[in-house]
């Protein structure tokens, strides 16, 4: 365990930049924004409303519902920060077990008592559970900064900034989102594995190889419908096996798989928010083809740890 | 002799060539043993066999485990330099000391510390910023806190200046190797490991043609100065080599009788270097 924390705080130390430098300057562009268009709104009222639900709120004093925008704000923070983090990590992973043989550095790591198991399933862990657990602090944090900014607008609008902060739940935020890693994780498994796969088996350009197989596969697959051969084949294959392989890092993806909801309304945020739930989310766990794509995924990373442990340049 | 590392029929065939030839050799505990070779004779194969890190037929045994299976736990005992700046770029000096010290059982890091205080090294360092001869140092350090019972370094001093591979050799001896360790090197500077080594093994087309002890080969090869008129008699002993300098003849010869040599001329211990070019005639031909 004592190992497996190190080889993790490794990759931390190797891709900081990655991992909390991008989510953080993420961040900061984000609220830097929204300041600028708050400052807009301010001073041009007449162009219309930014925020139209806070000034919906304003208006009605209805706080529930500015408590439930500043939660969706919090969600929508992460959300922006995440995808930050997954376009990091998709890199990460076509790097992690490439860089190091081509540098020969691998000749050091493994020079040390550690297993490639430890090693490729240490990389794996950074990727789909750290990473994203940094990516939620960051984002909450920033809609937090934004939350306070926004409500001391309100106060200048003559709404009292703590029972307008009070109505919002940034633990449950936290909370919520910290219980959805696992489902993110188990989504990601196959693109991650994947990926990884190709970062182990590639001799050179991994980038390459993880884009063009699945294309490529792709447009053989699509031409065979256009010749008349197979048909309906072509667009499952780019749902369940080609965005599964590349397109699992995006979060919240697994909702593609849920059943539809019914009866969302958008102009009430705060049932909104109460509507997509955990439960919601997780019901994604029913459908087959999220494990399919687990299982898949689980077999890729053995199949990384396998080349991890037997290639060999020369 | 307890046998560190016990190779029999050692054979690895990459897609067209043999890089080992069912070579059989023997490495004792508390040597230093030398694996000499032309580049391409599968040296660098024969250490990956050992280290685990390629698959090979034949037996191979290192430290009672077998590397293929065993890598994990074999690599607690045995260390190993590939050669200079294999030390991922991004690493800084300090980290590399933490992580050493806490995925290794056998590391000491207050030793590790008093090497990198001989040097000019700081924590705050990343090997990027390092030049060659320091990350040498600083692998060097690592690797000799760490009390194993088998090093291996392939080329570990290639491309350093000559300050720091005297110094590399010299801190070898002084402060890492005792009588439970065995260190085993290949490097192309013949001339400047001639001295420490106390067992040669010769590499050529992956068989082992050469292992014996120094002292062996002291007494088992010769190289004697003939003059002009007595070389007819030197080449029907059947020398392995014959060069000219300064109008006479220099002979070497393996398993020749002393007396019979002190005959022809002037005998000496010929050097690794010359043994090694008599041995290898023809091998890039």
């Amino acid at each position: 365990m004592k190992t497996f924390y190190w080889l993790v705080k490794r990759e931390f130390w190797e891709h900081k930049g990655g991992f909390i430098t991008a989510p953080i300057v993420a961040g900061a562009i984000a609220f830097v924004l929204n300041a600028m268009l708050i400052a807009v709104g301010e001073a041009h009222t007449a162009m219309g409303n930014f925020h139209s639900n806070f000034s919906r709120a304003y208006e009605d004093a209805d706080l529930v519902q500015a408590g439930a925008v500043i939660d969706g704000l919090l969600y929508g923070m992460t959300y922006l920060v995440l995808i930050v983090t997954a376009i990091v990590v998709f890199f990460y992973c076509l790097g992690a077990l490439y860089d190091d043989r081509r540098d020969r550095s691998i000749l050091f790591w493994k020079s040390l008592p550690l297993s490639d198991t430890d090693t490729v399933l240490s990389k794996v862990a950074s990727a789909i559970l750290v990473a994203p657990a940094v990516a939620v602090v960051v984002g909450v944090v920033t809609g937090l900064m934004l939350a306070i900014m926004f409500a001391m607008v309100g106060t200048y609008h003559g709404i009292s900034i703590w029972p307008l902060l009070m109505q919002a739940h940034p633990l449950k935020v936290i909370v919520n989102l910290v219980l959805l890693i696992p489902l993110y994780a188990i989504w990601a498994l196959p693109t991650v594995g994947w990926l990884m796969l190709c970062s182990a088996w590639a001799r050179s350009k991994p980038f390459l190889w993880a884009i063009a197989l699945p294309l490529g596969t792709g447009a053989v697959i699509a031409w065979m419908g256009l010749m008349g051969g197979v048909h309906g084949i072509s667009s499952n294959y780019w749902h369940y096996v080609a965005g599964r392989l590349l397109g699992g890092l995006i979060p919240g993806g697994w909702l593609t798989e849920a059943s539809s909801l019914a009866g969302l309304d958008t102009s009430n945020p705060a049932a909104a928010l109460d509507k997509v739930n955990l439960a919601y989310h997780y019901s994604t766990l029913a459908q087959p083809s999220l494990w399919i794509g687990a299982i898949a995924g689980i077999a890729m990373i053995a199949g990384a740890i396998w080349f991890r442990r037997w290639r060999d340049e020369s | 002799m307890t046998a560190v590392v016990t190779a029999n029929g050692l054979t690895k065939r990459y897609k067209s060539q043999l890089a080992l030839d069912g070579a059989s050799f023997q490495i004792g505990a508390g040597r230093i043993v030398g694996l000499i070779g032309p580049n391409g004779a599968g040296k660098t194969t024969a250490l990956k066999a050992i280290l685990g890190l390629t698959t090979f037929d034949g037996h191979l045994d290192v430290l009672g485990l077998d590397p293929r299976k065993d890598r994990d736990r074999l690599m607690e005992q045995v260390c190993f330099i590939a050669d200079v700046a294999v030390l991922p770029r991004w690493l800084r000096v300090g980290e590399a000391i933490d992580f050493v010290a806490n995925t290794h059982p056998r590391f000491d890091r207050a030793k590790c510390e008093s090497f990198l205080a001989r040097t000019k090294l700081q924590p705050k360092q990343r090997v990027k910023q390092l030049s060659k001869g320091m990350i040498v140092q600083l692998h060097l350090a690592l690797v000799m806190s760490i009390d194993a019972k088998l090093l291996v370094l392939d080329e570990p001093t290639l491309g350093l200046d000559i300050l720091y591979r005297k110094q590399f050799y010299q801190t070898l001896l002084e402060d890492y190797f005792d009588e439970d360790k065995t260190i085993l090197v290949t490097t192309h500077q013949v001339e400047e490991i001639e001295h420490i080594l106390t067992d040669l093994m010769f590499i050529r087309d992956g068989k082992i043609v050469l292992d014996a002890d120094m002292e062996a080969v002291g007494e088992r090869f010769a190289e004697v100065l003939v003059s002009a008129d007595m070389a007819a008699a030197a080449r029907e002993l059947k020398p392995l080599d014959e060069r000219q300098v300064f109008g006479k003849s220099i002979f070497l010869f393996d398993n020749v009788s002393r007396p019979e040599l002190e005959r022809l001329g002037e005998v000496r211990r010929p050097s690794i270097g010359d043994l090694f070019v008599a041995t290898m005639k023809g091998t890039y031909a």
